[in-house]
């Protein structure tokens, strides 16, 4: 029987302030308070009322995307398949739903001091340090694709986005860096 | 574009909502035992208000949750939001800003 | 230095001359110019003809209000902007301008006959004369009044150049750098407020700009404003943006602005942006957008030479440009003779002063007697003189019975005119914030802010110098978030200018041979006015459409008040009663690409690609839009057209194997222990007795009981669905799922995860399917008895994790693998090789694949249905759950006229003679030769030539159209009827055999 074949993100651009991410694990949890609380003992999850709050354990990260939804991330060396074994065991029985969407969107990293100017090039949000500190994060648009936006640094933004979505949101954000960014 | 204020996420643009319709319509629990004209009323006709509108969005770019809102349809005032579930507030056209 | 420029003063750069070019003619200008300064400075004072008379016009205003100076600005073949106002278009090396309306030239225009016809031109003459004979219109009169009429041409190039947008925040947005402006941002700026501040001009200052006689803080306005300036471009929380004109307020105090960014540079930066749109969302605002200075409304007033009296001084002290060498003042306010002071100091002979007003005792006229300008009060125009720039003009004294008297006739080469200030209140009013008219003011005031706003200064009336700062002071202060700093004072004295003012025609206009002109771009005259008050029209509304007096580029700026006097004045009616038009945004024409900004070309849309794209690309395959995705629709073979290309491969599929990219289907993870009770209640089908490990074709309907989506469901665990949607339906579905969820069954513990992208779907479909896979796929026994159609489970598919469903939208047996979206290319390659390795394998796209289940009488949504489709209708009343007590659309199909017999119904058409391809969208009529109006009973709407069954094959839904199967009807086509056989919609394998192989 055949070895894995070699696995192939889709192809993005790189420039100084924005990176592709490497290959990560995602899991989309949606649950109630009980299976929230269970599964955060074994994974960073932010608690319902930590509203657009991303919780940080090492390389792993939980994302408050909605009061009952969020976005799990870890390296892909964690496997999504013992990464859900876990949850589950975790959560037992309380009614909840995790599915693996590792393969469903990629990862672009917007960095330096002009990250907060270009993405506002197609996200309405006031990403100001005072309005949008470090640490949050929240599902919104980048022109006309949807995406997932965290801000890990302060000069360091995380965005989250569909697969097909994502060469036109790195296409669009290098015609707004070319404004700012020589 | 409307700052429509999210009861979970708070102010946000209108761009990441969606609209739904006129709120507090609950789909019959069983609509076989209504007949064709009750039905009608319940499928096609909505208020259509001129002043404190009590309307559905859904914060569909956000959080995903939908929400309930009182606007003033004649100045585009949300005057309250409210979770699904929750009550109409009693609030009258120019009670909030 | 020519005649017209002064030795010293203003703000322009002497020691920079740019070359410019206006119709050709090449003139020299300085930095510091705008081209309506350097054109006066070389006295040109004729720069358009009009747009209805074609008269020559010449520059009246020295600002965003100008209605008159309208100019091509040229920089290449491409780059072509029409309409720019000369007075803010900034002057640089090269540029070159075109005057508008005017044929062969601007000196000789052709078009100037309209103006000697003009008795034939009267308000509502197009309304009026061109409406018999009716078939005229088309053919004559539109073509040629099109050619006639409008200002400027379109460019016929696409735009090269690059637009920005951005979003921004603030706490404060000051809109307008005058006085107030600065004011407002320099005191919210005091209190920490995040400040962004924006004025339409290349530099803040506003009127200071061109102020002699103003002191602030000690010392001239102009080095308050320098310091005004560099104090708020230090501070980090606050924007500045010249050159940037908010031109719309929207709700929720968002605000446009364009910010031109290129415009003024000789040689952009290649590939630097023009403009910039920012959608600016302010906690609060602070209007300071000033006023506009009025036009008196007298005989001649709109022959080249005459202009506002502060353009005359704002072309002297900010650009050091005398308008004329002897000028004659016609005034209703004090402004006037500031005017005729400041060009008399710099050596300009005034003529005369006419004052509208019976006396004027202010400190300004004081000042202009003590010069000795001889004044002449109680005064009217007569009219002017002068062919291509005033040379004349005749003033008389209105004596006490209103007649007139003293007339004389001075000899002038410029005549500068003020009758008041009129506040801008566009953003105010576009914000919804309601007017009042001010008796005081004699002008529409702020009254009621409908926003987080304020208005200050000018725009809402307050004129005195020192009382404009306080206001803008007052206004930024207090719309900061938080104010702890003290207050700022700023000093400041001026003479006061504003006393007086005239609304509507001066005195004995009416009865003048020369037209007295109220809207200068629209050439809307006192008598169009009288015209349509004659015709009955009573609200300004009115008189705006049948006159057309505002409606131009500059939206009446300076005409509106003017025609809202005289029409009160025509029908005696109050001028709050006579009301006010609309104001829109935009407040000047902004261009198309500040609102396309990046989103044009490649970046228009997302284009979405599947994993397997850039395989099917490299393979040859021709590519189709489907939503935002491209689909690959044919793989055509070296000299194959499409026909020929579809045809080998439905023929690969029906005989041995093809292989299909199914990856845009739309997917939902649907899990908990509510999930078969979800699904129960809102598709037609019934769940709860499908097996884990089985799949089945569901149906979901509207409330109203139309299809409105399909899709293949798998029961991958007792509480969890996997749900395939249409590729377009996918987004739709979703929504509409999570809106039963959320808030008509929150009783439910059910949750819902798209998984479109999550996953690569290769579709082998054919007899040799399972012979292909045996070598791809792990952990599940392939044959039929173990994995019959429809089956589903987890495999190791090429070495990954995967899930084999055992489905078929071919109607062969059949396969769809669901691996991993970034192994899906490599899969690809691997099922590919193991096909040629199986006696070959065919790619096909989505023509083959349309083909192929029509064949089947298979239904794809949104081309065999339209939205008032049942599943009845569609032939699947298999599939709706009999027993079930409700789902979403059962109440509305149980409705009589739902199960009516002549319902269209789903059937199947064939040509009678056997290779005519129906049109699809034709209709279907029951008798053949129909003439018009014709019984039509139905419409095709899929329609191919099969290749398997050597005949074109088509869909229909026609009325009753089930009892009709075995008749035959017609459709009519260009050529004419064509006869057809209504026949069953399965063409092919009635009997399923082969996908159960």
């Amino acid at each position: 029987m055949p070895e894995a074949p070699a696995r192939h993100v889709p192809s993005l651009p790189s420039a100084d302030w924005m990176s592709p991410l490497p290959p990560a694990t995602r899991l989309a949890f949606q649950g109630g308070l009980a299976a929230r609380a269970a599964a955060a003992r074994v994974f960073p999850l932010p608690d319902a009322q930590a509203v657009c709050q991303a919780r940080c354990d090492g390389d792993r990260a939980g994302l408050w995307l909605g009061p009952d939804e969020c976005l799990l991330l870890a390296p892909a060396t964690t496997g999504a398949a013992a990464l859900l074994e876990a949850l589950r065991s975790a959560i037992g029985t309380a009614a909840h739903s995790l599915v693996d969407v590792s393969h469903r969107q990629v990862g672009l990293e917007i960095r330096g001091p002009q990250a907060e100017r270009i993405l506002n090039g197609a996200c309405p949000l006031d990403l100001s340090l005072e309005q949008f500190p470090v640490g949050r994060c929240t599902r919104t648009v980048l022109a006309k694709a949807e995406i997932v936006l965290w801000r890990t640094q302060a000069q360091h933004f995380r965005v989250e986005i569909w697969r097909s979505f994502a060469a036109y949101a790195a296409a669009l954000l290098q015609e707004i860096a070319r404004d700012y960014v020589v | 574009m409307l700052l429509i204020p999210c009861p979970h996420c708070g102010e946000r643009p209108e761009i990441e909502f969606t609209y739904g319709g006129e709120a507090h319509l609950v789909r019959p629990a069983d609509p076989s035992t209504l007949d064709d004209a009750a039905w009608a009323d319940y499928l096609y006709m909505r208020t259509n208000t001129k002043g404190v509108h009590a309307e559905r969005w859904r914060h569909a770019r956000g959080c995903g949750r939908f929400f309930n809102a009182l606007r003033d349809t004649t100045t585009d005032r949300f005057l309250a939001t409210y979770r699904i579930g929750e009550p109409r507030p009693a609030i009258a056209a120019g009670g909030a800003r | 230095m020519s005649r017209w420029r002064t030795a010293t003063g203003g703000r322009v750069d002497r020691t920079r001359t740019l070359a410019f070019r206006f119709d050709g003619t090449r003139y020299e200008g300085l930095a510091g110019d705008t081209l309506a300064s350097a054109l006066l400075a070389n006295g040109v004072h004729l720069v358009g003809r009009s747009f209805k008379y074609h008269r020559p016009r010449g520059i009246l205003t020295a600002g965003a209000e100008e209605p008159s100076a309208l100019v091509t600005v040229r920089r290449d073949s491409a780059r072509v902007t029409p309409d720019l106002r000369a007075t803010q278009l900034e002057l640089y090396e090269g540029l070159d301008a075109l005057s508008l309306n005017r044929w062969p030239s601007l000196e000789r225009d052709v078009g100037r006959i309209n103006d000697w016809l003009s008795p034939l031109f009267p308000a509502g003459f197009y309304y009026k004369t061109f409406m018999w004979p009716k078939s005229a219109w088309k053919s004559l009169y539109e073509p040629v009044i099109r050619r006639a009429a409008g200002l400027g041409v379109a460019p016929t190039e696409p735009d090269p150049d690059r637009y920005a947008q951005c979003y921004a925040h603030c706490d404060v947005l000051v809109v307008g750098a005058g006085p107030a402006g600065l004011a407002a941002a320099l005191a919210a700026a005091d209190q920490g407020a995040r400040v962004l501040i924006c004025d339409e001009q290349s530099e803040f200052g506003g009127s200071l700009l061109a102020d002699r006689h103003a002191t602030i803080d000690g010392g001239p306005a102009a080095a308050w404003v320098a310091h005004a300036v560099a104090d708020l471009a230090a501070n980090p929380r606050v924007v500045c943006l010249p050159r940037t004109t908010a031109f719309g307020y929207f709700p929720h105090n968002l605000i446009g602005l364009a910010e031109r960014l290129t415009d003024h540079l000789a040689a952009p930066a290649p590939h630097a942006a023009r403009e910039r749109l920012w959608q600016v969302r302010a906690r609060s605002v602070v209007l300071a957008t000033g006023a506009v200075e009025r036009p008196l409304v007298f005989p001649g007033n709109d022959r080249p030479g005459v202009m506002l009296a502060g353009a005359g001084r704002t072309y002297l002290n900010r650009y050091g440009v005398r308008v004329g060498a002897r000028v004659v003042l016609v005034t209703a306010t004090d402004a006037g003779y500031e005017a005729a002071i400041d060009l008399h100091d710099a050596g300009v002979e005034i003529a005369g002063i006419a004052d509208l007003r019976t006396a004027a005792s202010g400190e300004l006229p004081a000042a202009a007697r003590a010069a000795g300008i001889e004044v002449t009060a109680s005064a009217t125009v007569l009219g002017t003189s002068g062919n291509r720039r005033v040379a004349g003009i005749t003033i008389a004294q209105i004596s006490s019975a209103g007649s007139s008297a003293a007339r004389r006739t001075l000899a002038c080469d410029a005549v500068l005119m003020s009758g008041g200030f009129t506040p801008s209140v566009h953003l105010f009013s576009q914000s919804r914030g309601t007017l009042r008219w001010s008796d005081d003011h004699q002008a529409f005031l702020p009254d009621r802010s409908a926003e987080r706003e304020r208005s200050a200064g000018a725009c809402r009336g307050v004129v005195d110098l020192a009382e404009t700062i306080a206001d803008g002071l007052t206004a930024g202060a207090e719309s900061a978030p938080s104010r702890t700093a003290t207050a700022r004072r700023i000093v400041a004295t001026r003479p006061r200018s504003s006393d007086g003012g005239h609304l509507g025609a001066v005195p004995l206009a009416s009865g003048a041979s020369q037209k007295s002109f109220v809207d200068w771009q629209h050439d809307v005259t006192i008598k169009d006015l009288a015209i349509a008050t004659r015709e009955g029209f009573r609200s300004i509304e009115h008189v705006k459409r049948f006159t057309t007096t505002g409606m131009a580029t500059d939206q009446g700026k300076t005409s509106n008040l003017n025609a809202l006097a005289i029409v009160a004045r025509a029908i005696d009616a109050p001028i709050p009663r006579v009301g006010l038009t609309t104001f829109r945004m935009p407040y000047t024409p902004t261009t198309f690409g500040t609102f396309a900004g990046p989103s044009r070309g490649d970046l228009f849309d997302p284009v979405r690609r599947t994993p397997i794209h850039d395989w099917a690309a490299a393979a040859g395959a021709v590519f189709e839009d489907v939503g935002m995705w491209k689909r690959a629709r044919y793989f055509p073979q070296p000299g194959e057209d499409m026909h020929a290309a579809v045809a080998r491969e439905c023929r690969a599929v029906r005989s041995s194997c093809g292989l299909f990219d199914a990856s845009t289907l739309g997917k939902i993870e649907v899990v908990g222990p509510g999930a078969a009770e979800f699904l129960e209640r809102l598709y037609v089908n019934s769940w709860a007795n499908l097996g884990v490990g089985r799949c089945r074709y569901g149906i979901l309907c509207r409330e109203d009981g139309f299809i409105t989506d399909d899709g293949v469901v798998a029961r991958l665990a007792a509480d969890r669905f996997h749900v395939t949607t249409t590729t377009g339906g996918a987004p739709r579905v979703l929504a509409m799922m999570e809106d039963y969820r959320q808030t008509e069954w929150p009783d439910l513990e059910v949750w819902l995860t798209s998984t479109t992208e999550a996953w690569a779907v290769i579709a082998v479909q054919g007899p040799n399917a399972r012979d292909v896979l045996r070598g791809c796929v792990e952990g599940i026994d392939l044959e039929a008895s173990a994995f019959p159609h429809m089956s589903v489970a987890a495999a190791r598919i090429c070495g990954v994790e995967g899930m084999v469903m055992r489905v078929s939208f071919t109607g062969e047996l059949g396969y769809e693998l669901n691996v991993p979206a970034d192994y899906g290319l490599e899969i690809w390659k691997a099922v590919h090789a193991a096909g040629a390795a199986h006696g070959g394998i065919t790619c096909y796209g989505t023509e083959t694949m349309h083909v192929l289940r029509a064949e089947k009488g298979y239904i794809i949504v949104g081309q065999d249905t339209d939205g008032t489709v049942t599943p009845v209708d569609a032939g699947l009343s298999w599939a709706v759950g009999r027993k079930k007590p409700d789902f979403v659309g059962r109440r509305s199909l149980q409705r009589q006229s739902m199960q009516a017999p002549d319902r269209k119904q789903l059937v199947g058409l064939r040509a009678r003679d056997g290779r005519t391809l129906l049109d699809e969208g034709a209709q279907v009529a029951d008798r053949p030769n129909q003439q018009p109006p014709m019984q039509l009973i139905g419409h095709v709407t899929s329609s191919y030539e099969s290749a398997v069954l050597g005949s074109p094959i088509a869909l229909a839904m026609v009325a009753g159209g089930r009892a009709r199967i075995g008749q035959t009807l017609y459709v009519p086509m260009p050529g004419g009827d064509v006869e057809v056989d209504v026949v069953s919609p399965v063409f092919y394998d009635p009997k399923g055999e082969r996908i159960n192989a």
